[in-house]
């Protein structure tokens, strides 16, 4: 897949895994493992860039006797989900358009 | 593998990259580990879910910048004394230009990298041109009435529509292989930087 599309993707996977309750680095990876493989260094990478730019935030909370980092998603945060779903309509009707001609052809 | 271990040799591979940020990551790995571990999973094979840390390392070496790198290096060491300080300003003549040299260098690898780049393109410019000049030059030719010379023409343009095509896959395998071999030689670059912390 193209790199920087897959790169927002990710970016909107992560936001949305952490959109209905706060959750942490393992919880995340694992509530997206059915649809896409994340990497822990990939994962750091992403949360790092969410971070920076305010589309969430990171707490520390006491966890077992260890500290464990939280994630909140932010307003900013939850208006890049809802711009997302606007663009993937765009990205949508741009996919019908493509193979159009393919159902076209498949039918004659 | 066990935690310890692996958690250790994080941190002594990412002793080059700003302390703030090695720290950082390498609690995030140890509560991936941690949180594994809670879930059932016997503490060697959490950290074997990892993957190796020649990989972690590398992949996070790509992302860390260069110059965030060198700052690193020059930061770590410890402050100056007065008789440093006055040796740094009376040699300042001879490291100065060492230093510009230096830059010059590293500016004539890039300038001859691109370079190699340009003439390549510049070559697969002028086949396009011979092909459409010589497609071109039956008309030209046969205005003048040199018919059978517009012909010939008119062939070797159209072989070099050919030669064309075939230098332009060959020009972006090779611009492609450039970028890559650049990328690689700044990886080595910036683990070669990190692993000298070491020793």
């Amino acid at each position: 897949m193209d790199t920087q599309l897959k790169r927002g993707l990710l970016d909107v996977c992560v936001l949305a895994a952490i959109k209905g309750e706060d959750s942490y680095g393992y919880k995340i990876i694992k509530d997206l493992s059915p649809y896409i493989r994340l990497s822990e260094s990939t994962l750091y990478t992403i949360l790092k860039r969410l971070e920076s730019s305010k589309m969430l935030t990171v707490r520390n909370v006491e966890h077992d006797g260890r500290l464990r980092k939280y994630y909140h998603i932010t307003e900013s945060g939850l208006s890049r989900i809802e711009e997302f779903k606007v663009e993937w309509g765009e990205i949508f009707a741009i996919y019908q358009f493509i193979t159009k001609e393919d159902n076209e052809n498949g039918e004659k | 593998m066990g935690k310890n271990e692996f958690l250790e040799k994080l941190r002594l591979r990412l002793s080059g990259i700003p302390q703030v940020d090695a720290d950082e990551r390498v609690s995030f790995y140890s509560e991936m580990i941690d949180d594994r571990i809670e879930e059932g999973l016997a503490e060697e094979q959490a950290v074997a879910e990892l993957g190796s840390v020649d990989e972690i390392v590398s992949q996070i070496l790509s992302e860390v910048p260069l110059t965030a790198i060198v700052k690193e290096k020059v930061k770590s060491s410890r402050a100056l004394r007065l008789g440093e300080i006055l040796l740094i300003i009376l040699g300042s003549p001879i490291w100065i230009s060492l230093l510009v040299a230096a830059l010059a260098a590293v500016i004539s690898v890039y300038v001859s990298i691109w370079s190699v780049i340009v003439a390549v393109w510049a070559i697969e410019f002028s086949f396009a041109v011979v092909a459409v000049s010589g497609i071109f030059s039956l008309f030209v030719f046969s205005a003048v009435g040199k018919v059978v010379s517009g012909i010939a023409m008119l062939g070797v343009g159209i072989a070099f529509v050919g030669v064309t095509i075939l230098g332009f896959l060959i020009c972006l395998w090779i611009t492609k292989a450039i970028i890559w071999a650049t990328k690689w030689v700044f990886l080595k670059i910036k683990s070669g930087l990190t692993r000298k912390e070491r020793a």
